[in-house]
């Protein structure tokens, strides 16, 4: 018996194209596992952006309380921020922290109640025609640069509101809070509509049929359901808010002060950090190092708010079949 | 027997209950239609913002805008204060960041939608790095600003100041020697910390128009010569020299400094999470039927990326990244830490030049006290709107043109 090679009878064309998709095949497995790694590099590249936030921000930080002038027990206890001048430097966070979070309370104070009458009237009872005009106005205010937020506060809102009531002064915290409201409004209105939309239509119907109004429906039935996706739109916001620097920079002053006055100067931590930025101070100077930890702590505070508002947004979310 | 109880009437419809209830219906289509206009007075509030706005930037700034502000330096003198340079940086800016982000961006959406892995652990690992990202877009652009400030512009004190960098390529430097017949002199030397080169006869240097010469050098008393040709290429023996350099397009120093590169860097980090975010979201729009026919023909999950997922996906990815680029021009506050506020009368010439972008210089005019640097300001503004206004059309343009509905 002669056992017949399985190629006999090919003929050379055929086993050399053979061949060849045999190769083939193999370059092109060893090209795509080159294009997966370059791919799988790019995302942990994603990755190492926030581990080196972390890494810079805590080896200055901790720079920074090795300093003679400063330690943690100040930092938290005392309530002078100070460290620029004056013969003695104090450094005690709170009162950057009180005026960040007097300008993010007003301008959530301006945003929330307009954000979620919008995105109800959006989503409940705007017809195409209307939405057609108002989502693009929000797209509009949500492209606008801070900066020209920051120059509206400083030339219309402080003026106007100056001539309303004698005691503001030509910064404020008032007027910031309220450019900043202006800026994260479209934030909450998109991402709310967005939670109310989700809500099914058979539960409104549902209300309907009970002989409930689009008020009713609105309100006890739809803005419950999404109440999930409202709050984290509202967290988000708030973070936002809180980082936000360049209207702040322009409009609410530099003076840090533990106050809830709306009409005087203040400065939140964003504002210390510009007013660092565009004093030359010099590169090793424990006021240097403390910009890094005011800007350790505004990470903490608005990471934590992003984390609060995704853990509430997947597990108080309700789901409608 | 015979007993039989009748119950008391029901009474559905009295003529109070009736009342009663009409009163209430009423009183609930009040409220309903109370609640209906109350919602829709405060959402075309925020038109009327934007009008007010708008509006009030117009009046202002208007009457600045002219082609003399767009192609003038800045100057301490509003009137004759141009926006040039900025909006030469901010294209430079732009041109870098689409260059680092947009490759880095798609391709971690790719990652992120098409190559879902099936071992448990590492889908577990592509949740974190999605949450990561999440997490990240939240992240204040003024933290990475004053993160680039130590990854970038300084990298970690480790390789010496922006003065006096550690690495470099691309840059000449020079001793200058000025004589008496005003003729510059120009001597190469290795780099900024060679020691400063003493005139000695024979030494070899260059004139401004690139001749090379040989230096003749003269005693300190020593009459000057009266031959042109010799008097050009004279030195005294003490003449003293000043250190300058020359950098090329190529300039590049380690480390970087507070240069267009670093800015652009910083500017990247901003603004990757929303690059990837909205890739992402234009990779999910493809429908799934599209990817199951190319993988039932034998094509590789690559192939079926390259081929037919990415060519579906580009016009929501392009849309996405030039959203993503508007945000980038108009972002302030990271660049004023990388570049605080410097009075730049240029724009950049090399990837390490000092820069100014539109924002930046918007923000510069705005914080001064005095009126004309706010109408100056309200001309930038205007300039700043005009182009992140065409950005956006291409945006919708590309949407609404390009866009094929494939399902």
């Amino acid at each position: 018996m002669e056992h017949a090679h399985p190629d006999a009878g090919v003929s050379p064309a055929k086993l050399l194209e053979r061949r060849n998709r045999l190769r083939s095949h193999r370059t092109q497995r060893i090209k795509e596992s080159g294009i997966v790694s370059s791919l799988i590099s790019a995302t942990v590249f994603s990755v190492l952006v926030t581990l080196s936030i972390i890494f810079i921000l805590g080896v200055e930080t901790t720079h920074f309380f090795l300093q003679e002038e400063a330690s943690l027990g100040e930092f938290f206890g005392q309530t002078r921020w100070n460290p620029l001048l004056g013969s003695e430097k104090h450094f005690g966070i709170w009162p950057l922290v009180c005026g960040t979070f007097l300008v993010a309370g007003i301008a959530l104070l301006v945003a929330v109640p307009m954000g979620l009458a919008t995105a109800i009237y959006l989503s409940e009872y705007a017809n195409p025609r209307v939405r057609a005009g108002l989502k693009p106005a929000l797209e509009i205010l949500a492209g606008i640069p801070t900066v020209v937020y920051g120059f509206f506060a400083l030339i219309l809102l402080t003026p106007s509101l100056k001539m309303l009531h004698e005691g503001f002064g030509s910064y404020n915290a008032l007027a910031a809070g309220m450019a900043v409201g202006i800026l994260i409004l479209p934030t909450i209105s998109s991402l709310s509509e967005d939670a109310l939309r989700a809500v099914p239509q058979s539960l409104r119907d549902g209300v309907y049929g009970l002989g409930g109004t689009q008020f009713d429906a609105a309100t006890k039935v739809v803005f419950p359901a999404a109440l999930s996706g409202i709050v984290s739109a509202i967290l988000l916001a708030a973070a936002r808010a809180i980082g936000e620097t360049m209207i702040v920079a322009l409009a609410a002053g530099s003076t840090p002060k533990l106050t809830l006055d709306v009409r005087e100067e203040i400065q939140t931590m964003t504002g210390f950090m510009v007013q660092m930025a565009l004093g030359d101070v010099s590169n090793f100077g424990v006021e240097y190092f403390s910009m890094y930890a005011v800007a350790a702590t505004l990470f903490v505070i608005t990471f934590a708010l992003t984390i609060i508002g995704a853990i509430i947004r997947k597990r108080y979310r309700e789901v409608y079949e | 027997m015979n007993r039989t109880t009748v119950p008391p009437p029901v009474v559905l419809f009295s003529p109070d209950r009736m009342r009663q209830a009409h009163r209430s219906v009423a009183k609930r289509h009040m409220v309903e239609r109370g609640f209906r206009w109350f919602c829709l007075a405060i959402a075309s509030s925020s038109v009327l913002l934007l009008c007010i706005f708008l509006g009030a930037i117009l009046y202002q700034g208007l009457p600045t805008l002219s082609l003399g502000f767009l192609t003038h330096p800045p100057s301490p003198n509003a009137q004759e204060a141009g926006f040039h340079p900025a909006i030469l940086g901010t294209v430079w800016l732009l041109v870098l960041v689409v260059f680092f982000s947009l490759p880095m961006g798609v391709a971690t959406a790719i990652l992120l939608e098409e190559f879902q892995p099936r071992p448990p652990i590492f889908r577990r690992l592509l949740d974190f790095v999605q949450a990561n990202i999440t997490n990240l877009a939240g992240v204040p652009s003024v933290v990475y600003g004053i993160v680039g400030l130590t990854a970038f512009v300084s990298m970690f004190q480790m390789f010496g100041g922006a003065m006096n960098p550690a690495l470099e390529w691309g840059v000449i430097y020079y001793d200058q020697f000025f004589n008496e017949a005003d003729q510059v002199l120009l001597v190469p030397i290795s780099g900024p910390n060679a020691p400063y080169v003493e005139p000695e006869a024979g030494m070899q240097a260059l004139t401004p128009e690139g001749q090379t010469v040989t230096v003749h050098t003269i005693g300190l008393d020593a009459p000057w010569p009266q031959d042109p040709a010799l008097s050009q290429r004279t030195l005294r023996t003490n003449a003293m020299s000043g250190r300058i350099n020359e950098r090329t397009w190529y300039y590049v120093r380690i480390p970087f400094g507070r240069g267009v590169l670093a800015g652009a860097l910083t500017l990247m980090l901003v603004i990757l999470p929303i690059v990837i975010i909205s890739a992402q979201e234009a990779l999910r729009a493809v429908p799934n039927s599209l990817r199951e026919a190319a993988l039932g023909l034998g094509a590789t999950r690559w192939k079926v990326v390259r081929r037919v997922t990415l060519p579906a996906a580009l016009p929501g990815i392009m849309t996405g990244a030039i959203l993503a680029m508007s945000r980038a021009i108009g972002e302030a506050a990271p660049l004023l830490m990388i570049a605080g506020i410097v009075f730049i009368s240029n724009p950049p010439s090399n990837l390490m030049d000092d820069f100014t972008a539109m924002p930046l210089q918007i923000f510069n005019w705005a914080q001064r006290p005095q009126r004309e640097f706010h109408d100056i300001a309200a001309s930038g503004i205007i300039t700043l709107l005009a182009v992140l206004l065409c950005f956006n059309g291409v945006a919708v343009f590309i949407r609404q043109k390009l866009h094929k509905p494939l399902s």
